[in-house]
C-alpha cells in the first residue's frame, strides 16, 4: 500500500536542468555591441552636461522667476538633476543588460543553523565561562546584581517626570463674565445688530486682542496658542423659533444669537463649515455633525458629547460678552473628565 | 582560471596592488570579498521593490541633510521679513519661517524639500509593495521569519518617522494633524492625560513638541531604521536570496547573475533611477505647499484636510467609528478615537507580526524554503491577503470620503455608512473571490499539464466534427507548474487511542485539524505521472492531442523573436 502511495505521487516531470545560454545580439553582433556602448557612452556623457547645466541655472536663474507659474529655479534645476541622474542610473542598466556577460551562475546555498559541532563546542564554551563565574554558584552575587540593574531602570523613568506638568487646566478656559466676544481677525467687539439671520462668525475671547500699558499684547507666542486652542468660538444668529434652547438655557442667547465652542469634541479640530439651512455644523476633519438649533447636540459622526455653549450677555455698550466659562468640558474627552477638577 | 595569479599582473592590479594591499594587511578582508564579490543574486522584477524602499531612503538621509543647514526647529514667535509677501510681517514660529526660508529664499531648497517630501511617499509605498510580495509569495517562511519581523518595524518606524516629518513645519496642516495626535493621545485609557502633558510638555500646543519631534525624526528614528535596515541586509545576504521555482532552480541553490558585475551595475544604477525619478516628481510636481496653508493657527483649519497617504487609512478608520464613549469606574474610555486610532493600528503590526508562526502552526512544516509559492498555490493565504488589502483600502477610501462627497456630488453621510458596513463585508467578498480565482487558475494549470496548450488549431474530422488541437507544453513550463509543493494528507485526529482512552491532546489536535483544513480546504492539487499517463492514454482515443515524443514537439508553433532568440508560442 505504502509502495502505491509513493507511486501515485510520482512527479510528472523532471527537473529539466538549466537551459541552455543563449547568445543577445550584442553577444555575436559587433554592429550590436557597437550600437550598446554608444547608446550607454551616450547616456553617461549627456548626464555629465545635465550635471554641469544644473550649475549653470543655479546661478543665471533668478529666485523669483517664473515658468508657467512655477518657480521657474525649481522646475530647471530638478529638470537637470532628476535627468541627469536617471540617464546614469539607466545608462549602467542598459550596460549591464546588454553587454556585461549574462552567464547565469549557480551557488550552492548552505543551511542558516550551525553545525552540530559549533553548536556543541559553543554550549561547551558557555558552560565553562558561567561555570568559571560563578554565576549559579553564588545567588547572592547573582541576585543582588540583578536587583540592582532593576532598580537602575527606576532613574531611567523617573528622570523623565519632568517632560511636561501633570494634567490641569483642561476644565477651564480664559472666558470669564464680562469678557467681549471679538472678531477672530479683527478683534473688534460685535454688536447683536451685525449680525444677520443665518450668518456665522468666528470669533476669540477679547484677551486675545488686549494689549498693556507698553501696547505688548497680554497673551502672546504659546499662551496665546494654548488659549486660542480652547477658547475659539462661533457666534450664530438663527430665527429664535428655529432654537430648541438646553433645559435651564432659555436665556443663554441674545435674540437667536448663540455662541458654542469651535473646538470639537472628538479629537479637537476647529469646527468651521456652517449649513445655514439646516443649522448643522460640520468639522471638517473627521465630519462629526452638531445640530447648534439643538443645543449642540451630535447628530453625525465620531464625536460623542454636544458642543459646550457659551452663555451670552451684552455689556453696557451693548457689545456681545460671556457672562461665564464654558459649563462643560471643551475639546476632546480624556479619562478625567467626569471626575472633574482636582482641588 | 585555477592557477594563482599575483594582484599585480592582473589588470586591476597594476594600478591598485598597493593599496588593496595595504588595506588587506590590516583589515584581512579579502575572504569576506572572495565569498561576496560574486554573490549570486536571482533575477526577478519583484525583488526590485525593497531595492526601491532601500535607495528612497538613502534620497531621504541626503535630502534631509540639506533640509537640516537652515531649519529651525523652534516654535518660539517671530515677525517673518523673508521674501513671501504675503506673509511678511505676519507672526509665526521659527520652524515655519524657516520652511519658508528654504522654499523661498534657498536656491535648489525647495526641490529638495519636494524630493525629500515625495520620496518619503515612496519610501512607504515601496515598504508596504515589498512586503506584499514577501507574503504573497511565502518568502517569509523558515528561515527568515525574523528578516519579516524586522520588516514589519521599518514599516512602523517608517510611518512614526513620516508622521515627525510633516509635523515639523508648523504649517496649518501640520498643526491640524498634531492637533489630532494630541487627541488621539488622550484617549488612552487611565493614563491618557499624562502621556499627552508629557509628550506636548503642557498643554497643547505647547512650545516644546517641534524640537522634541524634530530630534526623533532626524537623530532617534532615522538611527533606528539605519540600524534595522542595516540587520535587514545581513540576513539577506546571510540567507541568500529566494527564487522563484524553475528548471535547474532548487531548495539548495540559487542561481541568478554575480553581484560583480551585473548587480553592482543594476542595482547602483538603480539608485540613480530612485533618485532621478524622486528629483522629477521633486521638479513638477507640487507637495506639500505650506505657503498656501500659513502658519499654524489653533483656531483654524482647511476643509479637506489629510495627511499623507500611509496615515489614509487610520484617518478612516477613525471617521468611520461610531461615536462610542462611556465612563466606567469615574474613568472616561474614548472608544471612538482609541480603537481606530490606537488600538487598530497595534492590530495591524501584530497580526503582520504573528502570520508566519501562525502558518508555520497550521502547516506544521519545519522545513527551510527558499523557492517562493507561486500565490495561486496557497489559495488560502493568498485570500487571506487580498481580504486584509480589502480592510486597509476600504479604511483608507474613508480617510477621503469629504473629497468624494465633493467630487462626486455625493452625501457625506451615504459615504460613511457605507464604508462602515463594507469595511467588514468588503474583506469576506474579497476572500472568497480570491480563493476562488486562485483554485480557478490551479484548475487551469493542471489541465494544461494534463491535456497541453490550445493550439487554435480546428481540425475537422472526416465525418465533420471539430475539435482544437492541443500541444503538449515544453518541458520548461511544464516543470515551473508542477514544482510546487504536493498538498498534504489530512487525517482527522484520533478521538481515542487503541484502547478506547480519551486522546487527552483531543482538544488542541481538533483545533489544529480544523485550521489546517481551512488552510487546505479547495485547494487542488497537481497531477501525478500517472494522471498526466492516463490523460494521455486517453488524448490517443480521441485524437483531439497532438502525438508525444520525439517526431513533434509543437515545433509548429515556435517563433523567433526580433531578437533572433527562439520564442515558446
Amino acid at each position: 500500500m505504502n509502495d502505491r502511495h509513493e507511486i501515485e505521487r510520482v512527479e510528472p516531470i523532471e527537473n529539466p536542468g538549466l537551459p541552455e545560454h543563449l547568445p543577445r545580439p550584442t553577444d555575436v553582433d559587433p554592429k550590436q555591441e557597437r550600437r550598446a556602448e554608444l547608446q550607454v557612452s551616450g547616456m553617461f556623457g549627456l548626464a555629465g552636461l545635465l550635471a554641469l547645466a544644473f550649475c549653470v541655472f543655479y546661478f543665471m536663474i533668478d529666485l523669483d522667476q517664473t515658468f508657467l507659474n512655477w518657480s521657474a529655479l525649481n522646475v530647471a534645476l530638478g529638470a537637470t538633476l532628476g535627468f541627469s541622474l536617471l540617464l546614469i542610473g539607466a545608462g549602467a542598466i542598459q550596460w549591464a543588460k546588454k553587454l556585461m556577460g549574462d552567464q547565469e551562475i549557480i551557488e550552492m546555498r548552505h543551511p542558516a543553523a550551525s553545525s552540530t559541532q559549533d553548536r556543541e563546542e559553543t554550549l561547551e564554551a558557555l558552560n565553562a565561562g558561567i561555570d568559571e563565574s560563578g554565576f549559579a554558584r553564588r545567588p547572592l552575587i547573582r541576585n543582588s546584581l540583578l536587583g540592582a540593574m532593576g532598580l537602575l531602570g527606576l532613574p531611567a523613568v523617573v528622570l523623565l517626570r519632568d517632560l511636561g506638568p501633570l494634567p490641569h487646566s483642561m476644565y477651564e478656559t480664559v472666558w470669564k463674565k464680562g469678557m467681549r466676544v471679538v472678531n477672530d481677525v479683527s478683534g473688534t467687539p460685535i454688536k447683536p445688530s451685525d449680525l444677520e439671520v443665518g450668518q456665522l462668525v468666528n470669533a476669540e475671547p477679547g484677551i486675545l486682542f488686549e494689549t498693556d500699558a507698553d501696547g505688548e499684547r497680554v497673551l502672546h507666542g504659546t499662551e496665546a496658542l494654548q488659549a486660542k486652542a480652547k477658547a475659539a468660538v462661533i457666534v450664530v444668529r438663527m430665527r429664535p423659533d428655529d432654537i430648541t434652547p438646553a433645559k435651564g438655557r432659555e436665556n443663554w442667547g441674545i435674540d437667536g444669537i448663540v455662541c458654542y465652542s469651535k473646538i470639537c469634541t472628538h479629537v479637537g479640530c476647529p469646527i468651521s463649515l456652517w449649513e445655514q439651512q439646516t443649522h448643522h455644523l460640520l468639522c471638517p476633519c473627521h465630519q462629526s455633525t452638531f445640530d447648534l438649533g439643538d443645543a449642540g447636540k451630535v447628530i453625525f459622526g465620531p464625536a460623542n458629547r454636544p458642543l459646550p455653549q457659551l452663555q451670552l450677555g451684552l455689556d453696557g455698550e451693548g457689545y456681545l460678552i460671556a457672562m461665564d466659562d464654558f459649563q462643560e468640558v471643551v475639546g476632546p474627552s480624556f479619562p478625567e473628565l467626569k471626575r472633574g477638577p482636582k482641588s | 582560471m585555477s592557477t594563482y595569479t599575483p594582484i599585480e599582473d592582473t589588470g586591476v592590479g597594476k594600478k591598485s596592488s598597493g593599496p588593496v594591499q595595504w588595506l588587506d594587511e590590516r583589515l584581512g578582508l579579502a575572504g569576506l570579498a572572495k565569498k561576496n564579490l560574486r554573490k549570486v543574486f536571482p533575477d526577478h522584477w519583484s525583488f526590485m521593490l525593497g531595492e526601491i524602499a532601500l535607495w528612497s531612503f538613502v534620497v531621504l538621509l541626503l535630502t534631509g541633510t540639506f533640509l537640516t543647514f537652515w531649519f529651525q526647529p523652534s516654535m518660539a514667535e517671530t515677525t517673518y521679513q523673508g521674501v513671501y509677501a504675503p506673509f511678511r510681517g505676519l507672526e509665526m514660529s521659527h520652524a515655519f519661517a524657516s520652511t519658508l526660508n528654504i522654499s523661498f529664499d534657498i536656491r535648489g531648497g525647495l526641490l529638495m524639500r519636494q524630493i525629500h517630501h515625495w520620496s518619503a511617499a515612496l519610501f512607504m509605498a515601496a515598504i508596504i509593495v515589498h512586503m506584499l510580495r514577501v507574503f504573497f509569495t511565502g518568502a517569509f517562511r523558515k528561515p527568515r521569519e525574523i528578516n519579516w519581523l524586522i520588516g514589519i518595524g521599518l514599516f512602523s518606524l517608517g510611518m512614526i518617522e513620516g508622521f515627525a516629518g510633516y509635523s515639523l513645519p508648523d504649517d496649518l496642516l501640520s498643526g491640524t494633524g498634531l492637533r489630532f495626535v494630541d487627541g488621539l493621545i488622550r484617549s488612552i485609557p487611565i493614563v491618557g492625560s499624562y502621556i499627552e502633558f508629557f509628550v506636548f510638555g503642557g498643554e497643547f500646543p505647547g512650545d516644546i513638541i517641534i524640537p522634541r519631534l524634530y530630534m526623533a525624526h532626524i537623530l532617534l528614528i532615522p538611527a533606528l531604521l539605519l540600524g534595522l535596515i542595516g540587520a535587514h541586509m545581513l540576513l539577506l545576504v546571510y540567507h541568500k536570496h529566494t527564487q522563484w521555482p524553475g528548471p535547474g532552480r532548487t531548495e539548495r541553490n540559487v542561481v541568478g547573475y554575480p553581484m560583480l558585475p551585473v548587480y553592482a551595475a543594476k542595482a547602483g544604477g538603480f539608485f540613480f533611477v530612485v533618485f532621478g525619478f524622486t528629483a522629477l516628481m521633486g521638479a513638477f510636481i507640487q507637495i506639500n505647499p505650506v505657503w498656501l496653508y500659513g502658519p499654524y493657527n489653533p483656531s483654524e483649519v482647511t476643509a479637506g484636510s489629510q495627511p499623507d497617504w500611509y496615515m489614509g487609512w487610520v484617518e478612516g478608520a477613525v471617521r468611520i467609528m461610531p461615536n462610542w464613549e462611556n465612563t466606567i469606574f469615574g474613568w472616561t474610555f474614548s472608544w471612538n478615537v482609541f480603537v481606530p486610532a490606537v488600538l487598530l493600528m497595534g492590530l495591524l503590526f501584530t497580526v503582520l507580526a504573528l502570520w508566519p508562526f501562525v502558518e508555520r502552526w497550521i502547516t506544521g512544516d519545519d522545513r527551510d524554503h527558499h523557492l517562493l509559492d507561486r500565490p495561486r498555490n496557497m489559495p488560502v493565504r493568498t485570500a487571506l491577503g487580498v481580504a486584509g488589502m480589502t480592510f486597509y483600502s476600504i479604511n483608507w477610501i474613508a480617510g477621503g470620503n469629504d473629497i468624494i462627497a465633493l467630487k462626486l456630488h455625493m452625501d457625506i453621510f451615504v459615504i460613511t455608512w457605507a464604508c462602515r458596513i463594507l469595511v467588514f463585508v468588503a474583506p469576506v467578498v474579497a476572500f472568497i473571490v480570491t480563493k476562488r480565482i486562485c483554485i480557478g487558475l490551479q484548475h487551469g494549470d493542471k489541465e494544461r499539464i494534463l491535456h497541453g496548450f490550445e493550439t487554435g488549431v480546428i481540425e475537422r474530422t472526416a465525418d465533420g466534427n471539430y475539435s482544437e488541437r492541443h500541444a503538449p507544453l515544453d518541458s520548461v513550463r511544464q516543470y515551473e507548474l508542477t514544482t510546487h509543493d504536493r498538498l498534504p494528507v489530512l487525517e482527522a485526529p484520533a478521538e481515542t487511542d487503541d484502547n478506547g482512552v480519551r486522546n487527552p491532546e483531543g482538544r488542541k489536535a481538533r483545533l489544529h485539524a480544523k485550521a489546517r483544513d481551512f488552510f487546505y480546504s479547495g485547494a487542488v492539487d497537481k497531477p501525478t505521472a500517472l494522471d498526466v499517463e492516463e490523460a494521455h492514454r486517453h488524448a490517443d482515443h480521441t485524437g483531439h492531442e497532438l502525438p508525444q515524443g520525439n517526431e513533434f514537439k509543437g515545433n509548429e508553433f515556435k517563433g523567433v523573436s526580433e531578437a533572433g532568440i527562439p520564442k515558446e508560442h
